[in-house]
């Protein structure tokens, strides 16, 4: 076999072992969506009664696209701490003392984290059915949606393996889980931007998981799409300029960082 | 530097973080078929060796092959022809033992079948052929050892490196370990194993290098080091202060060496060479003169005594 289809295959059999994982601990599925869930009910019933929809509408409908791109985001701290935990435990030196392609251990974990999204976010948008949220447009502009969100979680995914690869250390893991809040509620994932002070409702809208939800909005013909500035008016263009800024600084930073594991 | 019954040769060994020097010129031969123990404290050296000869590590300086390829410039090789145990039991704790084995088989680039089949040969190999499909978690310190161990051997490797292979098992898991490498080496791999503890290297291993400070401050077969450092000692408490000096005097008559005594704990010791014998002669002796002796037995020399001794010489050396 020529050594790039070794590289293929080696990566599908790391992939595997976290398939195999999902396999084995399905329960890890319902942890991935609880927290999102839990969220979804906090705000959409115990705060929503007070939450004011820009240009009208239901909370709920709001919401959930805030929910959805939420639920990737906090992928991030899950792909840091396998990836962490994997090199504290000294699986990853075993990898690399393997006559394995060194490609495989970070392709194998950002299929599986990809695979393992793709599952978590079919779970919330379900969850998101169920309690009456519905995608209004068409069947194109609801799978651009879900691919918005994907990538999304592609680029955070690299920016959680250079995390892992970085830290070192476990006491680091609940900072960076914490951080993943202000991230989130500095954004119009939850309440629009325009109801913040001025200097704070910029500084939402460039937050890129702000580009991503005000696309969805649209996509899924939710309410509170749109806006007055640059950023907002072109959210579809900067969903999908955003990941693509972040994958081409953090993906090439974990490789090396991965590389220099041998220094 | 080529030639072929070296199984792992090292010279000039040198690997250095910023300011800290963790080798500092490290030289090493070990023959085909044979347990090389390295033996010394934490922070010596032991693990950055172990690394950089399984090419997980970049060398720093000076040139090393393993199983004759050139860490350097045959990584790829040189990592088809190894096994390696870390000091932590790299394993899929989710993943069965066997699921773990197949993994591993291939990543090793093993077919499916192969994989598997090799994977139940280790099984069985490592006395965990009833626990395979249990998943990792479940397995005790001593069967995740053993199944780690198996996971470096997926190959039957030229060279297995084992880094500090028992630290962290209770006595019995640490007998398992033992015995599987032995049985190993029995079949004609060659083992280079990194400990802290003087009695497992001494257990395994043909021929030690003691290092410290990121250099081999000795090295020899375990006995040659032994004799090198004094070897074993008889140490006697009396029941009575007033019997010491009499006592030293029987004793040193039955063993045939300078005692040592301590009067504040009625207490004096002497190197001994035929350990049991020495016993014999000792107790009989005392019994004879009619002197009571509270407690008495016979010590191995401790690797802190070791180090003190040998690091001591060299500075000796150094000052003179």
């Amino acid at each position: 076999m020529t050594s790039i289809r070794w590289a293929a295959a080696d990566g599908w059999t790391v992939t595997r072992r976290y398939l195999t994982h999902l396999a084995r601990q399905p329960f890890q599925v319902v942890m991935m969506v609880a927290f999102p869930i839990l969220m979804m009910l906090m705000f959409g019933y115990l705060l929503g009664g007070g939450m004011v929809v820009p240009g009208g509408g239901n909370y709920l409908d709001f919401l959930m696209p805030g929910m959805f791109a939420m639920t990737m985001l906090f992928g991030m701290s899950t792909t840091m701490v396998a990836v962490l935990d994997d090199a504290a435990k000294g699986v990853t030196d075993r990898f690399r003392s393997l006559p394995m392609a060194p490609s495989a251990v970070l392709v194998g974990r950002s299929t599986a984290d990809m695979l393992n999204s793709a599952i978590g976010l079919a779970a919330i948008l379900g969850c998101g059915l169920v309690v009456g949220w519905r995608p209004h447009g068409t069947v194109v502009e609801t799978v651009a949606a879900i691919a918005l969100l994907l990538l999304l979680r592609f680029a955070l995914l690299w920016i959680g393996i250079y995390l892992g690869l970085v830290i070192k250390t476990p006491t680091m893991v609940p900072l960076v889980q914490t951080l993943e809040f202000p991230i989130g509620f500095l954004s119009n994932a939850f309440v629009a931007a325009s109801t913040m002070p001025a200097w704070l409702g910029v500084a939402a809208e460039w937050n890129p998981l702000s580009s991503t939800v005000t696309a969805i909005r649209d996509l899924f013909g939710n309410p509170g799409a749109g806006g007055d500035s640059w950023i907002a008016g072109h959210a579809t263009l900067m969903a999908a300029v955003w990941p693509v800024v972040l994958l081409a600084i953090f993906a090439p930073l974990s490789v090396r960082r991965y590389r220099r594991l041998s220094n | 530097m080529n030639s072929p019954e070296w199984a792992v040769v090292a010279e000039g060994l040198r690997k250095q973080y910023g300011d800290t020097v963790a080798l500092d010129g490290i030289d090493l031969e070990v023959p085909k078929g044979t347990v090389c123990g390295l033996l010394g404290p934490n922070g010596a050296g032991k693990t950055t060796a172990v690394r950089i000869l399984s090419t997980l590590l970049r060398v720093g300086g000076g040139q090393a092959k393993v199983a004759g390829f050139d860490v350097v410039r045959q990584g790829a090789d040189v990592r088809r022809n190894i096994g390696l145990v870390g000091q932590n039991a790299a394993v899929d704790e989710i993943l069965s033992g066997r699921q773990n084995l197949v993994m591993f088989g291939r990543l090793y680039h093993l077919t499916p079948k192969a994989s598997a089949r090799r994977a139940d040969e280790l099984l069985a190999q490592f006395g965990l052929a009833d626990t395979g499909s249990k998943p990792v978690s479940q397995y005790s310190g001593g069967m995740r050892r053993r199944l780690d161990l198996a996971a470096g051997l997926i190959l039957a490797p030229a060279v297995l490196f084992l880094d500090e292979p028992t630290t962290g098992l209770d006595p019995r898991g640490r007998n398992e370990i033992w015995a599987s490498v032995r049985a190993l080496v029995a079949t004609g791999t060659t083992v280079l194993l990194t400990t802290q503890y003087l009695e497992e290297a001494d257990q395994l291993a043909d021929r030690i290098s003691v290092i410290d400070h990121g250099r081999v401050i000795a090295s020899g077969t375990p006995d040659e080091l032994k004799t090198a450092i004094g070897g074993d000692r008889i140490e006697l408490v009396l029941h009575n202060a007033a019997d010491l000096g009499r006592a030293a005097q029987v004793v040193e008559h039955a063993v045939g060496e300078t005692v040592t005594t301590d009067e504040d704990g009625r207490r004096l010791s002497a190197p001994v060479r035929e350990r049991v014998l020495a016993l014999t002669e000792v107790v009989r002796a005392l019994d004879d003169a009619g002197i009571a002796a509270e407690d008495i037995g016979l010590r191995r020399p401790t690797l802190d005594e070791v180090f003190l001794r040998l690091t001591g010489d060299r500075e000796h050396q150094e000052a003179a």
